[in-house]
Formats: C-alpha cells, structure tokens, sequence
C-alpha cells in the first residue's frame, strides 16, 4: 500500500527528512542549470516556499546546489513553487532600480487541474480524484504532448503528477524558455477547445473545415470515449445524465427521438436520428457528435498559469501537504497504467528509508568518511533508491539526459558553422 | 531620433522617392523642419484619425463593408493618403497625394511623442496603429501588397511545390476558403510560429514543427506582427528621448494635452470615497450595477466565493464606486467567511489581494477598474468563473433567460419583448456595449440612456444619476450630447491635469469636441 497512512500532522518531522535525504537535489540543480550555458541563470531564478502555518514568501534564489540544500534543510518548506528567471538575483531584488528588475525567461508550463471537468464527471468532484476520472488527465497528456511535439516543434517535455488532483507540464526547450507573454497565450489559446463558463452549455463549437489539430485530438478522444465515457462515467446511464448530454444539443435540435441502451451493448453511436437536425442543418450541426466529445474529454487548460512568464508553478519533487504525495515525473511509455494512488507518499519513502541496509551500503560508508560533501550526495543517492521514489528520478534523469544529449547537438552545430567560414 | 521643429536638418531625397509607397512602416523619422501650426495641426488629425479608427471598430465589424467604407470617409475628410498611386494631380485646392503622405509619416512619429510614456497610452496608439494599418494594407492591391514587401525587406521563406503536394490535405484544412487548386497556384510562407501568433491563436494556419504555413492572402497578419514589434521597440526607445523634448516649452503643453485627452476617463480616481455603504451593496446592485457586476454579485453571495478572475473585474468595480480598503476588506472577508474559507485563512490568503487592488503592495500600482474593453476582450471565463461580459460571454439563450428574470420596471413590461429581442440582436452583431447600453434603457424605463457606455463604473455613474442617488458625482465635461447621434464615440477627457493645458490650449480644444 502506497499511502501508509500519510497524516499531514508528521509534516514537521518527515519534511526533515525528506530535504536531507531524499530529495535529489544534484539533478534538480543540474536542470535548472540547463548546462551552464547562461550565466547565473540558477542564481537568478525565483523560487517561493510556504512554510509552516501558511507563511509565504517570495524571492527566494540560490547561488549554488550547496546552498540551496541548506537552505531547504534550514527553512523546511512545505509547498516550494518555481518562477522565472529574472534579470538579478531575485533575493536582492530590492536593491535594483525600480523598472530594471524584470522577468526573463521561464519554462512554458501548463496546468491541467480535474476541477475545471466537474460539469462533465459523474464519479467525484472538487479535490476529489479516482480511477474513473483519470482518463481524462491521460487524454489530456496524450493530445497536449503530441501537439507540442509535432506541431510547436517542442522536444523537453516534463510532465509531473501535482500530488492531488492533476498534472503539469513543463516545456523545458531553449525556444520555449523564450517565449514572450503574447506567445505563450497564443499556444494556450490554440491548445483551447472548450471555452466557457457556468453559463455556457455548448463549450465547443465546431465548424468546417476542421483543422488537422482537432482532428488529431479527436482521434485521441476516440481511442478511450468508450471505455471513459459510456462504461466508466455512465453518461448514458440515467435519463438524467442523458439529458444533461442531450441539453448540449439543445438549440440545434427542437425534437430528439429518446435514446435507448440495446440490450446489453451500448451503442453510442452518436449519430441520432434527429431529423430536424439533418433538415436544419444549422451551421454547426454536422458535427455535434464530435462536440459532445470533446465537451467531455478535451484538456482544459487554464491560459493565465501558462500566459505569465514571471507566474510561480508547483515544483516537481515538492510534497503535496494534504495528500502527502510527491509530485513526481511521469514516464509517458507506461501513461496508461500511471496510478495516482500508487504515487509515493512522503510518509512511505520515509518508512522504506528505515528498512535495514544491504551490506555494499556499508562498505560505501567507509569510503565516505572521507568526502563529507561527495559521501552526503552518496548517501542520498544510495538513500532515495532505496525507496519508491527511485524509479521517477530515474524518469527524471533520462529526461535530464535528453536535454544534454540535444545541447550537445546544438553546440557542435554551431561548431561546424563557424569552421565553414 | 531627430525632433521635427527643433534643429536644422538637410532635407532629404527628392519628392518622389521619399514617398513612393502610399503605405509606409514608419521606419525612418522624418528629417526636416516644419512649423509649429504645422506640428499642431498634423498631430490633432492624426489624432481624430486614430479615434475614429477606435470607434469604428467598435461601432462594425472591422475589414466589413461598411467599417471600410466608413474609415475610407474619415481618410478623405481628414486628408491623408488613400490612394495608391502618387500623382501629383492637384484636387482642386485640396492637398496633393504627396503631402498627405508626408503629413502621415510626419504626424506618426508626433504621435510617438505623445503616446510613448506609459503602458496603457502605448498599447492604446500600438492597437489603433495596427488597425489603421491592416485597413490600409488590405486595400493596396495584390503588385502592390508585393511591392510593399519588397520596399520594406520583408522576406518570408516560400515553401516549396513538394512540400506543398505532401501537405496539401492538412493545408486545406486549416484556413477557410481554401482548395485542392488553390494551395498548388497560390504561394505559401512558412514562417516560425512566434511570428505569426494572430494565426496561431485563431487556429487559422497548419503548424508542423514549430512553423506556421501562411497562405498568400494571410500574409497581411505576419505583417502586422511585424509590425507590431517594430512600434513597440520604437516607443520603448522614444520613451527614453522623452525628457530632452519635454524641456522644449513649445512642445510640452501639446504634448501632454494630446496624450491626456483621448484615454477616456478610467475611474482611478475616487471621487466617491466613503460614500457607499455596504449595506446599501445588495440594493445598488439591483438598481444600477451593470449586469456584469449584478452577475458577479449574486455569484458571490449565492457561493460565498469568486475566483481571482471575477474577485479582479468586481473588486476594482466596487473600489471604483467608492469602496473604501477597509469596506472591501470587511465586505470580503464577511462573504468569504460564510463560505470554506476561515477569517485566519481569509486574512492570509485573500487580504493580500484586496490590498494589491487598492495599491498597497507589491508594486504598488493603484489599479484602475476595468473597462468594458478589456473586460470583452481579455481573461474569458472558464468553467467555475463568473466574471466576463453576459453580452459576449454568455449563451443568448442563457442570456435572454435571465435578463427575463432580472425583470424591470412593472411598466416596462410591454416593452420588455421587443427590448430583448433587440439586445439579442445587437449580441450576435458583436456589439456588446450598445447591447448594454439597452439594458440601460431597459431597467431604467428611459428611451435613450443618454450616454455611449464603455465602462462599468460609467454605467454605475450614470444610473446613480438617473435614479438621483444620494452620491454627489461630479459632471465631468459634457460629452454625452454628441454620444446620441455617434452611439461609439468613448471620448471622456479627465480632469485636473489636463485642466492647465486645457486652459493654454484653448484653440486645440475645439478640435476634440467638435463633429
């Protein structure tokens, strides 16, 4: 059992912990580093820590791993969330004059949160979160992932479980890091299909031609609609979920026939036999199969987290305070059997730690009663594999890895330009 | 940068060649001398121009028929450059085609001056700028649209036939109008996507790879990007001149003048403090909040909650009528506590933002509540969010249900049918504000509301008015008179500190209030 019974009252006592001896520090540096290729771009970059009781505070920044570590350890954060890279040291911003102190650069982030689909879950609402409604955060890494890979030209893609009740995404490129606020809102804007609030009931809207983007997204869609929708989330269920599906429709259809379940087979074949939709044939009505679909399943998106370029998103490895979850990587080859509730808890990595030491584990110890520092980093990275947390810092590290293997690239490139002259 | 007006410059090549386009991107600054009226004059037209390109736009459907037709009225009554061809036929003592595109390229870069200093001012003369320019490079004809790419070394990368015939379904698909034929005849650009957002937001262009694949005729958005960039790295710029020809006492009033009188009055400053009180909250919402702020209302109090969307667009609204920081923060925390949220957690959490609202923190920026342009045009709710604009944001189905509700006065009844069915089509021809302003009509029982609405405080203002509310608002200076025969007119000037040059500037006044 993953929880252990994770009880946010041994906080104060497992975060400790955690900070000293698990949280892996060394590859977290090394991605906010991004190789040393800009100068002081880990010193000038902004982090936040909430500590206990709720205190805030901002303008956090580090001028090297060391000192982050002891920094953490010391002030024991209890939600740490990352923001952009600023012109100066964030923790002298005071010093600089006003209107100098600026935002540079930032990883353009997306958050996906499950509230935003309570209109369309039947199983939980709010913070709550189950196997049922999962699906929709895989079809919402699956459509976003794609898009940002082969339409945006992306390739450092992070995507992190938030520790409750969804995921972010952390587009990590050079050309990412980049971007202006008017960029980033246009590829929100672009990934948006579903628009509208409380008032709307028809969210998506769709007319022709349908471009290549929203027919690779409904492909997706297509792929998981009838073991998510109709088998998990019932929407046919009860006359009134059916109603609630058939309201969408409602100002394009002034008589429907009652849709009936066949036996035991549920056709949800979408396609009813409405005549006065055919007839009418109002723009739009061609394809409110389509619609209901992506009503029900397309990511939702919320543009202002991913428009800012100073705004401050969860951290990955950061402990999720009222589920006790870390907030860890998620490796898209295994997405569709991902569990959230087989997510380590903070309370089970710290029970795991205790588990008696293999023998190697021994011998290491002796040769780092020579190197203090170089035996902490040992012993962390003994210590965290031992736990349930090793397989997503290996996650982690391929991801790292990528990036590095792409700089390489990218420098010798610029090499071989250069020679040419 | 060189001042016209100040210093002696060599004029520069003959006639012809400096103004042999008709459309210019503005990238040089003109180097000659010219008169102060000259100067004066130049930057009110261009002034009264950039105006009516922002009350058009609001008024019709920009690039329809009629917007065309109405901007093409304004460019010939103003006298700047229409034509394409440079001519020198003289109309019959008009202004050549020559000088009305010096007059376009000298009174540009006045306006600079004028609109560089802050934030709100640039990205008001950057938006009507960029329209002004989209009219008048969708009228150039296809020789000349190239003509102008080539003058201005706009180079964008052709894709080639092969890439094209790979791609052709995809093409076909992601713009509107286009065919199996079109895509092999007409030529398209791939450009990276960060140069064409426009595009990239709307869905309106294939994407592969981080490129956009613009057809021909999209090309003017592209531009138009680059356009905008260029504007706004030239204020940024200009700004930094700024204070070498503010000490120029000729200039300084005009300048200060110019840029004073066309933001409209924004509400910043509350004249009103204090006179509210929270009790009277619940009635005022009824009776003269804007449905926007009366929805947000009844959200909050019916959920005890509004996230930070409608927590910003009502919480400025509220400052604006008069709220005091203390009544907002007793207002809030007293509704937020009936909800989920504790005093303890209210104090920590949401305190802050009521504070930052009122200017007391972070930055310290003393934020102005929103207009109705930005609360149309920016932040559109999602799924749990209740701020926005019902005219734009909401379903007309949903929409026409609760103005029914919301009913009006019992007289009003009879005019209640023909009234909605009016605002609904003023709703789907996109004009939210006129849609408004019936509302206004509606709830008050008046036939005109007398005023052109563009703000919700405005709104606010003017049913206090109206209803003779016990709040003393001073009369600004009167422009409503004008708003019944030009319903998009938005022109407000504020007050105090234009006073002063108000008064010096006597003459340069009756250019704003004339028509």
């Amino acid at each position: 059992m993953s929880t252990s019974d994770y009880d946010p009252a041994c906080l104060p006592d497992l975060l400790p912990l955690y900070y000293r001896r698990l949280f892996p520090f060394s590859q977290y540096y090394r991605w906010l580093s991004y190789g040393g290729v800009s100068k002081n771009y880990f010193q000038n970059r902004e982090f936040s820590f909430t500590l206990k009781d709720d205190i805030y505070v901002r303008y956090q920044s580090f001028t090297t791993q060391n000192e982050l570590e002891k920094e953490m350890q010391k002030m024991v954060p209890y939600k740490i969330d990352i923001g952009a890279v600023y012109s100066h040291r964030p923790s002298q911003h005071n010093a600089v004059k006003s209107g100098t102190f600026q935002a540079l650069e930032k990883e353009l982030v997306f958050d996906i949160d499950m509230t935003d689909y309570d209109d369309v879950r039947r199983c939980c609402s709010a913070a709550d979160i189950c196997s049922k409604c999962w699906t929709l955060m895989t079809i919402a890494i699956r459509i976003l992932d794609r898009a940002l890979r082969e339409d945006f030209g992306f390739h450092h893609l992070l995507w992190v479980y938030s520790g409750r009740r969804g995921v972010h995404c952390w587009v990590c490129d050079d050309a990412a890091r980049k971007l202006s606020v008017a960029a980033r809102s246009a590829v929100a804007e672009y990934l948006s299909l579903v628009k509208g609030g409380e008032e709307t009931v028809r969210k998506v809207v769709l007319s022709d031609p349908i471009h290549p983007f929203i027919n690779h997204s409904l492909s997706v869609v297509e792929r998981y609609f009838q073991q998510y929708a109709i088998v998990d989330q019932d929407i046919l269920g009860s006359k009134e979920s059916v109603d609630k599906v058939l309201a969408v429709l409602s100002p394009l259809c002034r008589q429907m026939k009652s849709f009936t379940r066949e036996g035991s087979s549920v056709s949800y074949d979408l396609h009813f036999s409405c005549v006065s939709v055919k007839s009418n044939s109002k723009k739009g009505g061609q394809y409110f199969d389509k619609e209901i679909m992506l009503q029900y399943c397309y990511p939702r998106l919320d543009v202002n987290v991913s428009k800012g370029v100073n705004h401050l998103l969860k951290s990955p490895f950061s402990v999720h305070p009222k589920t006790g979850r870390i907030s860890v990587p998620i490796d898209l080859k295994e997405l569709d059997t991902f569990d959230p509730f087989e997510v380590p808890t903070i309370s089970l990595i710290c029970e795991e730690l205790e588990k008696p030491r293999a023998e190697e584990a021994e011998e290491d110890d002796m040769k780092d009663k020579e190197n203090e520092q170089e035996a902490g980093e040992r012993r962390r990275i003994r210590d965290y594999k031992r736990t349930s947390l090793a397989k997503y810092v290996k996650v982690f590290d391929r991801f790292l890895e990528a990036m590095a293997r792409s700089r390489k690239g990218e420098m010798l490139k610029k090499s071989d330009l250069q020679k040419d002259f | 940068m060189q001042f016209p007006g100040r210093r002696k410059k060599v004029i520069g090549s003959s006639q012809n060649d400096l103004y042999d386009h008709c459309l210019q991107f503005y990238g040089q600054p003109p180097l000659e001398n010219i008169s102060l009226t000259e100067f004066e004059t130049f930057a009110v037209e261009r002034l009264k121009l950039l105006k009516s390109v922002e009350n058009i736009g609001v008024s019709y459907v920009k690039n329809s028929e009629q917007y065309v037709k109405k901007l093409d009225a304004e460019f010939s009554s103003l006298n700047f450059p229409l034509r394409t061809e440079l001519g020198d036929r003289r109309v019959q003592g008009g202004t050549s085609e020559y000088e009305k595109r010096r007059k376009d390229h000298i009174s540009h870069f006045i306006l600079r001056l004028a609109y560089c200093q802050t934030e709100d001012l640039r990205r008001w003369f950057i938006q009507q700028e960029m329209d002004l320019f989209r009219y008048r490079f969708g009228e150039l004809t296809s020789k000349h649209k190239t003509d102008f790419l080539h003058k201005n070394n706009l180079k964008y990368e052709t894709v080639s036939a092969e890439e094209k015939k790979s791609l052709k379904d995809k093409l076909i698909t992601s713009s509107y109008g286009l065919s199996g034929i079109t895509v092999e005849e007409y030529d398209f650009y791939k450009v990276p996507f960060q140069d064409a957002l426009d595009l990239v937001r709307t869905r309106k262009v294939y994407l592969l790879a981080g490129n956009a694949y613009i057809p021909h005729h999209e090309i003017v958005t592209i531009v138009l990007n680059d356009f905008r960039t260029r504007l706004s790295k030239a204020l940024a710029m200009t700004a930094r001149s700024l204070p070498a020809v503010q000490s120029d006492e000729r200039l300084q009033p005009l300048l200060s003048h110019l840029s004073h009188a066309y933001v409209g009055q924004d509400y910043s400053i509350q004249k009103n403090m204090g006179k509210i009180s929270l009790e009277q909250i619940d009635a005022l919402s009824g009776k003269s909040f804007p449905l926007c702020m009366r929805h947000l209302h009844k959200a909050l109090r019916e959920n005890h909650h509004l996230r930070h969307g409608g927590r910003m667009q009502y919480g400025l609204f509220l400052k604006g009528i008069g709220l005091t920081l203390d009544q907002a923060l007793q207002f809030w925390r007293s509704e937020f506590v009936k909800g989920k949220v504790d005093a303890d957690k209210f104090d920590k959490a949401y305190a802050y933002s009521v504070r930052h609202m009122f200017g007391k923190e972070g930055k310290r920026t003393d934020y102005t509540p929103y207009s109705c342009m930005k609360v149309i045009l920016s932040n559109p709710p999602s799924q749990g969010d209740y701020h926005g604009c019902p005219f734009r944001h909401s379903d007309p189905e949903l929409l026409k249900q609760k103005l029914q509700n919301y009913k009006v006065s019992p007289s009003g009844i009879n005019q209640l049918l023909p009234m909605l069915a009016e605002i609904l089509e003023l709703v789907k021809g996109m004009h939210y504000q006129l849609a408004c302003q019936k509302y206004f009509e509606l709830t008050h029982n008046v036939e005109d509301a007398g005023f052109s609405l563009n703000h919700p405080n405005q709104y606010f203002t003017e049913s206090q008015k109206l209803l003779g509310g016990g709040l003393e608002i001073k009369k600004e200076v009167d422009m409503s008179q004008r708003s019944q025969e030009n319903p998009a007119n938005m022109t407000r000037p504020s007050q105090a500190n234009s006073k002063q040059a108000h008064e010096e500037m006597g003459d340069l006044d009756s250019f704003f209030q004339d028509e």
